[in-house]
């Protein structure tokens, strides 16, 4: 890896060489030995004594009323334990599932919400909505009693299509919301774009649709919860991204618990990619009802589930027009969308197509000029919310395909036309015209990395060659930015976020000099136990193995925000910094007491203070020990060595890339078949360079996956189509190539370790480098994702029955 | 009804109702739960495990047509202490991320190296990328799966393992 002043030639440390378990070193993860072995421990692998299993009643239309439900042979049925209903819910005071960002339009009026029950009561409003729970002594009782509920639903027409939910034609959802339209959000300033483009020497426009997804963590969402009726207390086991923020809106806002009487635990979670930062209905149902039986209850979604219901992503539809001068200049964007939410507001639903798209619209580039408009619209389909990238690939994929369809009709080469926009060096800090200050960055130290690995300059003899072949090949290019750790809480708060977004780290040095970290991240999948004990290890200068982490329960971390939007390191590692320092600081106090010497001459390094131009000093477990054993203590220090923070970061971290695509087609069968593709990615500073690849490798799998492969359908009734492994098309091992991955570095300037996430890069940047090389190896403006083999092989026809 | 097998190696016996799938028998009878769930119509492979020495999705048969076979589950690979060297291979790799896929595709992965051991043909990139795809991975790309099957095939005719 390299510092991005120099050309980059980084892949040495990226590939791990750099030796021992501290900052730097590509540790091979401590938390894998239980998972290789079984030995994991999964939400639906907890079993409590005497628990029940529920069901979940579920909607089979996309827009009803219900009429009537009769329950009554259900609850005869062998087995069965209790069965209830929206009603139930709403007659015990529980509340709605609240949407935690408030977006205002334009006019200055509060987003309009549904009401959003747990459980339905009056209105189903998408296929899958649960409206009622039962509960039966195995899950087979509970299932086969599910199927004897009759329910009359009288159907209602559905609104299903994003691009005419809006529509006056359209069917109106809820009575309070005309249009079907939640807000109408702009960004950026109109009357210089317009003037812009009237001064432009050539304008390139573009329609485009961000195809929805459903995200498909391979766990499905599970929940146990129990009561213990003795204290009053709830526990409730759940595949949560975040437990303490699952907590908090389970008290504050949907009141099934006190806050304080509510422990939530995310043990090991298969994955969350997003949809398992939100808090469902299903969960609460289940909390709620472990009371009300008395029971433990446990509910694990099996795959139809988890497509009905889960989260989906994406799902935008977009007019966007790009000014240029004569020479390529950027002088203005332009960009339209409809964002379609689904039937409810899910937890961060709002934020994603604004916030988190909107400002990300500057890309790379000098654009002086940006304004982005976004009506936010209902439809009777699943809840829309963040998905790995969550508005940021929806802002590159926009960005990066009309940037390369301006070099295409400009006739100038894509790399080329790129790097004349590019924000350079110099310029940092960046202001761009859509909100954000980006803090660093070195787009062409990584793009010129890229090409280089890609062999572009052999590109023209390659399609030369596979033309021969009677075959297409492209090329295409993707250099995305993106913002992580969102931040900070006050500026978030200011535009409409429910919660803080700083983290909180506990370093609990144990007597005998071992140390227990605790952190309000949640690992499902990054590594954090390794990771953020690489950082703590490093910091205090104790072994790897003496330091754990601890996560994923508020009964043992104080608080914490979670994991999603690549924060972890950047904020929940800045926590563990702080919280190191303070014990590094206590430490030297403790030292310099004991070796008779002030403070300001204890120096201390790799787990040694020692007094300055002496042969004096104490290990840093020597100091711990005296802090829980204090004979010979400083009597101004309390004992104990446990310290505390709350990072709140001052600024986004602004990873950014190049991601590099090269496809051939078969223009007989439609297959394409990603011959190549090379990231170059900047994260900043590297804890361990093995997890950060790998992580790229996921992103980029799903970017792939996205562009080629997977998409949700519903038909016009609003039944989903793609509710199956078999319908649905994830990415198997035979999808995808092998990928070329290498770094380059500038560091963050406002964080402690100068990181800045990397968990989302490949997911935002690969759809459209893959797209823009399906569209120059076919010859076409655009063509939908996924480029199927069936869209791919009409477009080749089309193009060879026109020549 | 009765359902007796043997599972990793020592003889089970359990009481099942009749339609109970033999992923059910080893994750709720039997508390083996290193074998997972991962969908509902056969597509993920996050239930695999060994059954007389084959690879089977243990979601797609009943307990009781596995009576009197002898079913290998992740928990009788090998332990944390002894692991067998297509595990080692995978935490080598960085080949698992949130570990959910993980026993299921070192459970195929195993069977893969098995076959090509059987039948002599070599493994390469190409050919592991085609024998996985009864197995999905959401986090890793695949790209580390990759190796570490390639790198646990090398280490287990190494050690003459499996």
């Amino acid at each position: 890896m390299a510092e991005a002043t120099a050309p980059a030639t980084s892949v040495d440390l990226a590939r791990g060489s750099a030796k021992g378990t501290g900052i730097g070193a590509s540790v091979r993860r401590r938390e894998d030995g239980r998972f290789i072995t079984g030995r994991g421990n999964y939400t639906s692998d907890i079993n409590r004594p005497g628990q029940v299993h529920a069901v979940f009643l579920r909607s089979p239309h996309a827009r009803a009323r219900i009429v009537n439900i009769d329950a009554d042979e259900a609850r005869r049925a062998e087995g069965v334990v209790a069965i209830y209903t929206g009603k139930d819910l709403a007659a015990d005071g529980i509340g709605d599932l609240p949407c935690g960002w408030m977006v205002h339009s334009k006019d200055g009026t509060p987003m309009k919400q549904p009401p959003h029950p747990p459980l339905a009561v009056e209105f189903v409003n998408y296929v899958g909505e649960p409206y009622g729970i039962v509960i039966g002594a195995t899950h087979f009782a509970a299932r086969a009693a599910a199927e004897l509920v009759v329910t009359d639903f009288e159907e209602l027409t559905a609104v299903v299509v994003t691009a005419d939910a809006n529509s006056p034609d359209s069917a109106q959802i809820y009575a309070n919301i005309p249009r079907n339209t939640s807000y109408q959000w702009e960004l950026g300033d109109a009357t210089a774009v317009q003037a812009a483009f009237a001064k432009a020497a050539h304008i390139t426009r573009l329609d485009i649709v961000n195809n929805r997804l459903i995200p498909n963590a391979i766990e499905p969402r599970a929940a146990v919860a129990e009561h213990d009726a003795a204290k009053d207390e709830f526990t409730l086991w759940t595949t949560s991204q975040n437990p303490h923020l699952a907590r908090l809106i389970l008290s504050a806002f949907v009141q099934v618990a006190p806050e304080h009487k509510l422990r939530v635990i995310s043990p090991d979670v298969g994955g969350g990619f997003g949809s398992k930062i939100f808090v469902y209905a299903e969960e609460t149902a289940v909390t709620w009802a472990a009371k009300k039986v008395g029971l433990p209850v446990k509910w694990t979604a099996d795959r139809s589930e988890a497509f009905l219901s889960d989260a989906h992503g994406r799902d935008h539809v977009t007019h966007a027009q790009l000014a240029m001068d004569a020479n390529g200049t950027f002088l203005a964007l332009s960009v339209k969308t409809i964002a379609n939410l689904g039937s409810y507001l899910s937890t961060f639903a709002s934020s994603v197509p604004t916030y988190l798209y909107g400002t990300l619209l500057a890309g790379q580039y000098r654009t002086p000029a940006i304004h982005v408009a976004v009506d936010g619209v209902l439809t009777n389909t699943a809840p829309v919310d963040a998905y790995r990238g969550a508005g940021r690939p929806e802002a590159t994929y926009i960005l990066e395909r009309i940037v390369e369809n301006a070099a295409r009709e400009m006739k100038i080469d894509p790399a080329e036309l790129r790097r004349r926009n590019f924000i350079q060096p110099s310029d940092f800090p960046y202001q761009t015209p859509v909100a954000l200050m980006y803090d660093t960055g070195n787009y062409e130290v990584s793009l010129d990395r890229a090409l280089i690995m890609a062999d572009y300059k052999g590109f023209p003899a390659r399609r030369e060659a596979a033309k021969q072949r009677g075959k297409l090949r492209g090329f295409g290019f993707s250099c995305y930015i993106e913002a992580c750790g969102l931040a900070p809480s006050k500026l978030a708060i200011s535009l409409g976020a429910g919660v803080g977004l700083y983290e909180s780290g506990e370093v609990r040095v144990n007597p005998t000099g071992n140390v227990t970290v605790f952190t309000g991240s949640h690992s499902h999948g990054q590594g954090h136990e390794t990771t953020f004990a690489q950082v703590v290890s490093d910091m205090l200068g104790v072994p790897f193995e003496s330091v754990e982490v601890v996560h994923g329960d508020t009964g043992r971390t104080e608080f914490g925000l979670g994991t999603y939007g690549s924060r972890s390191i950047a904020v929940g590692g800045s926590a563990l910094v702080r919280a190191s320092e303070k014990v590094i600081a206590k430490g030297r106090r403790i030292a310099a007491h004991m070796l008779e010497a002030d403070v300001s001459q204890i120096d201390f390094e790799k787990g040694v203070y020692s007094l300055r131009n002496s042969n004096r000093s104490l290990t840093f477990g020597e100091v711990a020990f005296a802090a829980y054993v204090p004979a010979n203590y400083p009597p101004s220090e309390e004992p104990g060595l446990s310290e505390k923070a709350f990072y709140d970061p001052g600024n986004f971290t602004y990873p950014a890339g190049a991601h590099l695509c090269e496809v051939e087609i078969d223009p007989n069968t439609g297959v394409v078949e990603v011959v190549a593709f090379i990231a170059v990615d900047d994260f900043g500073k590297v804890i361990n360079p093995m997890i950060v690849e790998g992580q790229v490798h996921g992103g980029i799998a799903q970017g792939i996956g996205q562009a080629l492969l997977e998409g949700c359908v519903y038909d016009e009734y609003g039944q989903l189509l793609t509710g199956s492994f078999m319908d649905y098309c994830l990415p198997r091992a035979d999808d995808l190539p092998n990928f070329s991955v290498d770094m380059t570095v500038t560091p963050c300037t406002h964080n402690p370790l100068g990181v800045k996430g990397c968990g989302e890069a490949g997911a935002i940047g690969a759809p459209a480098a893959v797209m823009n090389a399906v569209t120059d190896a076919l010859g076409v403006v655009d063509l939908p994702m996924p480029a199927t083999s069936e869209r791919v092989w009409r477009a080749a026809q089309h193009k060879q029955a026109r020549a | 009804m009765q359902v007796s097998l043997t599972v990793n190696g020592a003889q089970r016996t359990a009481d099942v109702p009749a339609n109970t799938l033999l992923v059910d028998l080893l994750r709720d009878r039997l508390r083996l739960t290193g074998t997972h769930v991962g969908c509902d119509t056969s597509q993920c492979g996050a239930c695999t495990v060994h059954l007389d020495g084959k690879p089977v999705k243990s979601c797609t048969m009943l307990a009781a047509q596995a009576e009197g076979c002898s079913v290998t589950t992740i928990e009788g690979v090998g332990s944390i202490d002894d692991l067998h060297p297509m595990q080692a291979a995978f935490k080598e790799c960085h080949a698992l991320q949130c570990g959910f896929c993980t026993p299921g595709m070192i459970m195929t992965a195993i069977s893969i190296v098995d076959r090509s051991v059987e039948r002599k043909t070599k493994l390469d990139e190409a050919k592991v990328r085609a024998e996985l795809d009864g197995n999905f991975c959401r986090c890793t790309g695949y790209h580390n799966i990759v190796r570490a099957v390639l790198m646990g095939a090398t280490n287990m005719k190494e050690t003459q393992h499996g």
